[in-house]
């Protein structure tokens, strides 16, 4: 072998495991979506490619349940992502362009603070906090606690973007006789755009892929598809789980790869 | 100009007068749903259990005391040290310790192979990592499990190639519960370490390298006591969520390998549920997650001051 | 400049202060109507400040601006009758150059039609008509220049403000700018406000200067005059180059002041108010007015050796010692120098100048 060339920054061996962390982050997810296309009853035996247990997902006889849940799902996404973001969006121009004051850093705590605490103690928080109020436990309440743990998220990215906005784009705007809600609009977000929509986008998916908070405030029989999920594998895992378990993938993929473009996409050049 | 210095960077004032305004929501969302939530745990944990699940508003230690001391079947014996929750504790400790550890040694690397690569095409290799990281974790949970059953893929894999002759167990194993606690988090270790080895100054290397030092001297010497904060910052991202974990230990783990997490929410299902004891336990894991990271927070800062 | 000319900008004793730290210390100056001033000094002295707080981007600790007479401290930028031309241009990224122009006309009330046909002849008026559909990223540092300048000029303000417009751009492209600047400013009428800390291109551009240092003006003058008469050592140092030698004054009469050098070198500078026989002082003068002869020549010579040369294109820099004296340096230019003969290092010869070419300085 010919001899290589010394590179100070390359260590032997550090390649390889980076392919092994990216195999073993990869193959499970892999498997699954491979076994969700098997023809068999059984999940340990292969009998070739079959589209069956998604027909059975979408007109199966569990097919009513997981429909209810997958609709549920959305629409808890969909509304705590969009107040979430609305929210952070604001709270974000606060902060980035607010100089400095002196809740600056406690309205950061704040924001980070569903981050900090363990997801089963806010779980059991919320629980305890809507039982002592009194309100009925639905889906009412999963929306509200998905909105609460849905901030930092939608918030991180939105404050990182605005962060990398020079604030002489505003100061050229004044100059040229805009007032403040003008340069919000018209400079402002048109700019910080592409950290709003990666900000929605992930909240979105966090909401969406919550079980542990959403299995606590969740009234009696509502289901969202990861409760359903998680009730259905307390059985055993069943091939049409897979089915499902690898759309849902597909979709976070598919939303985390849109959030990851956007983010990218630099409207400042 | 020195309006310029005071302006540059990430705090400017544009929207001074309207950020009460503009925060309000926040707080408003926030005090309510998370913080109020989370101080009343601390006043549940020193209420009276109500049978069926629920509480009885009268103050009492017993929570705390059954947590920590054994007085016997009917109360009356002399107290002892109660080994069941601490037990649980320490198993979480160590469980999550482990998975941090499995994380540092193949997610350093990683980072720091990521980092070294060019710089056009270093945010793919972060993007592949961080993906998985975005998909459902009950569902990768799941997956996992999946993997590693006894009839599973990876047994297959392995009776196939010759390397095994009969199943190895892994589900319900430690084992597999720091598998899954390691695959749930991983990115979070990966993610500051290649940020810190990205701001390192590769001519600190090359000057070791100059004056004798070996590749491995250098990184052991030179470059890790560099990016400690992120390595530290990783363990720390790894170590906390991998404490609280509900469903790895859950799923993977089996009745015999309980968590602080299953026994929290033990607590809280059915009729069998002691709130209070639960709202205790979850005192007792969020000052643990608090003093971890208030030191860290600590030293972060104390570290930045330095550099200035 | 002429007595009747009004005043556009007026800054009446004008302090800021951030926290303990003293950014300006109380300047007053006055800006005239249709004149191109600079704002000169080295980066800290208060001159990007000073602009901010004119355009509206700083509050005025103390003190009063006015603006064509009319006070304007405690308007916001959006209703100040100025504009800016920003150090990094700051051209919206997300909108095209023509709806980057048609911005301050649209925010100022006309349709949006009206503000672009009007943007579309500002863009003609810099030569950038076929860009006017690009981002401005699209543009080279000398366009986006040049579409910031258009910006800032479309809604005709009372003043343009320049806030080191130029220090992006290269070499040659920054002399090109410097002259179609000046150019415009004569087209326009506009009363043109420039900060830069080059003292070069504000000696070219500028009908007046004021030389600033630590938050203080230092001299405001023509650039002739503020190169030749230097008020102090700040002045004399910062612009051009120099020789800036220490003296002490031995007699005053006529205007002239008898100084003796290091070494015992006599020397006659420009008296200059508020210096006493006896004090110990500096004094300037220009490389350029100094010449080299075998013998002295008429005015003052002082004797010396020459130490080394220095060549550098248009003109060749000497550098001469005087006997346990302190060093000239003399810089005569290559292209009249004719039949002069280039002194070598060793040479004994006398270093002369003008009477008057030296001036004592304040400190």
């Amino acid at each position: 072998m010919a001899q290589r060339k010394y590179d100070i920054k390359s260590y032997r061996g550090f390649g390889a495991m980076t392919i092994l962390c990216l195999v073993v982050l990869y193959a499970p997810l892999v498997v699954v979506t491979i076994y969700s296309f098997n023809a068999s009853n059984s999940i340990t035996v292969w009998e070739g490619l079959s589209l069956r247990w998604y027909v059975d997902v979408f007109s199966g006889p569990e097919s009513a349940k997981f429909k209810l849940a997958a609709w549920n799902s959305f629409v808890i996404a969909i509304i705590a992502s969009t107040i979430a973001t609305a929210i952070a969006t604001l709270a974000a121009t606060a902060i980035v362009r607010g100089g400095k004051f002196r809740l600056r850093t406690a309205s950061i705590g704040l924001i980070s603070l569903p981050l900090m605490v363990p997801e089963i103690v806010t779980a059991v928080a919320t629980l305890i906090f809507f039982n002592y109020i009194g309100f009925d436990r639905g889906l009412l309440t999963i929306v509200l606690a998905h909105i609460a743990f849905c901030i930092p998220f939608a918030y991180l990215p939105i404050a990182a973007r605005m962060q990398g906005i020079e604030d002489s784009y505003e100061q050229a705007a004044m100059d040229l006789y805009a007032t403040k809600r003008q340069v919000f609009t018209r400079i402002l977000l048109p700019l910080m755009a592409p950290g709003i929509i990666s900000g929605y986008l992930l909240s979105f998916i966090v909401s969406l892929d919550d079980f542990i908070i959403t299995n606590f405030v969740k009234g009696a029989g509502i289901e969202t598809l990861p409760t359903a999920i998680f009730g259905a594998v307390k059985q055993g895992i069943k091939p049409n789980i897979m089915a499902i378990s690898t759309m849902l993938l597909a979709v976070s993929i598919i939303m985390v790869t849109i959030s990851y473009i956007v983010s990218k996409s630099d409207n400042t050049k | 100009m020195a309006a310029q210095a005071e302006s540059g960077g990430a705090t400017t004032d544009t929207y001074k007068e309207a950020r009460t305004w503009l925060l309000m929501p926040a707080w408003l969302v926030l005090l309510v749903l998370s913080l109020a939530p989370v101080s009343m745990i601390l006043i549940y944990s020193f209420l009276t259990k109500e049978f069926r699940g629920g509480v009885i508003w009268e103050f009492s230690l017993a929570s705390y005391d059954q947590f920590f001391f054994d007085r016997g079947l009917f109360g009356d014996e002399a107290p002892q040290i109660e080994w069941t929750y601490i037990t649980i504790f320490w198993r979480s400790i160590w469980q999550a310790g482990a998975a941090t550890i499995l994380s540092l040694i193949i997610g350093f690397p990683t980072a720091y192979f990521i980092a070294t690569r060019s710089e056009k095409v270093r945010p793919i290799w972060v993007f592949l990592v961080t993906i998985p990281y975005w998909v459902n974790l009950l569902i990768r949970t799941v997956s996992m499990k999946f993997l590693l059953r006894d009839q599973g893929p990876l047994n297959d894999f392995l009776l196939s190639i010759g390397l095994i002759d009969s199943p190895i167990h892994i589900v319900n194993t430690n084992f597999a519960v720091q598998l899954g606690l390691f695959y749930s988090y991983l990115p979070f270790m990966v993610l500051p370490i290649y940020a810190s080895v990205e701001r390192y100054n590769f001519a600190l290397s090359e000057a070791a390298a100059d004056l004798y030092a070996t590749k491995w001297v250098t990184l052991r010497r030179i470059l890790l006591p560099a990016v400690k904060p992120g390595v530290i910052a990783g363990c720390i991202l790894v170590f906390v969520p991998s404490l609280g974990s509900f469903l790895a230990p859950d799923l993977l783990g089996g009745a015999k390998n309980f968590m602080i997490g299953s026994l929290i929410e033990e607590q809280f299902k059915g009729n069998a549920g002691n709130w209070p004891f639960g709202a205790a336990a979850s005192m007792i894991l969020l000052t643990m997650v608090l003093i971890i990271l208030i030191v860290f927070a600590r030293r972060q800062a104390k570290a930045e001051k330095r550099e200035g | 400049m002429p007595e009747d000319q009004s005043i556009a900008i007026d800054v009446r004793d004008a302090v800021k202060r951030y926290g303990d730290f003293t950014a300006l210390k109380t300047i007053s100056l006055s800006i005239l109507d249709n004149e191109f001033f600079t704002l000169l000094g080295p980066s800290g002295c208060g001159k990007t400040t000073l602009l901010r707080m004119v355009a509206g981007f700083e509050d005025v600790t103390e003190g009063e601006i006015y603006l064509y007479g009319e006070e304007i401290k405690n308007l916001p930028p959006h209703q100040r009758p100025v504009n800016t031309v920003f150090q990094n241009y700051a051209l919206f990224p997300h909108m095209t150059v023509l709806d980057n122009v048609a911005f301050g006309l649209e925010m100022r009330g006309r349709s949006k039609a009206q503000a672009r046909s009007r943007a579309g002849e500002m863009l003609e008026l810099v030569q950038l008509s076929q860009f006017s559909n690009r981002k401005p990223s699209q543009l080279s540092g000398g366009q986006q220049q040049r579409v910031a300048l258009a910006r800032a000029l479309a809604p005709q303000p009372k003043a343009l403000l320049l806030d080191e417009p130029l220090s992006a751009l290269d070499q040659k492209l920054r002399k090109a700018m410097q002259l179609e600047l000046k150019h415009l400013q004569r087209e326009t009428g506009i009363t043109f406000v420039f900060v830069t800390h080059d003292q070069e291109e504000a000696l070219t551009m500028s009908d007046r200067i004021a030389v600033m240092s630590e938050g203080e003006l230092q001299q405001l003058g023509a650039p002739r005059d503020i190169y030749e008469h230097p008020h102090n050592m700040f002045v004399a140092d910062f612009i051009g180059e120099t020789n800036l030698l220490e003296v002490s004054v031995d007699t005053i009469a006529n205007g002239r002041a008898t100084c003796h050098l290091g070494g015992g070198h006599e020397l006659t500078c420009n008296q200059v108010d508020g210096i006493a026989v006896g004090a110990k002082v500096h004094m300037s003068v220009r490389p350029e007015r100094l010449f080299i002869s075998d013998d002295p020549a008429e005015g003052e010579s002082l004797k010396g050796r020459v130490q080394e040369n220095i060549f550098a294109g248009t003109d060749i820099t000497t550098i001469i010692n005087l006997a346990d004296g302190p060093n000239f340096t003399v810089r005569t230019s290559n292209s009249n120098r004719g039949n002069k003969r280039i002194f070598e290092p060793g040479n004994e010869v006398f270093v002369n100048m003008e009477l008057g070419a030296a001036r004592l300085l304040v400190d």
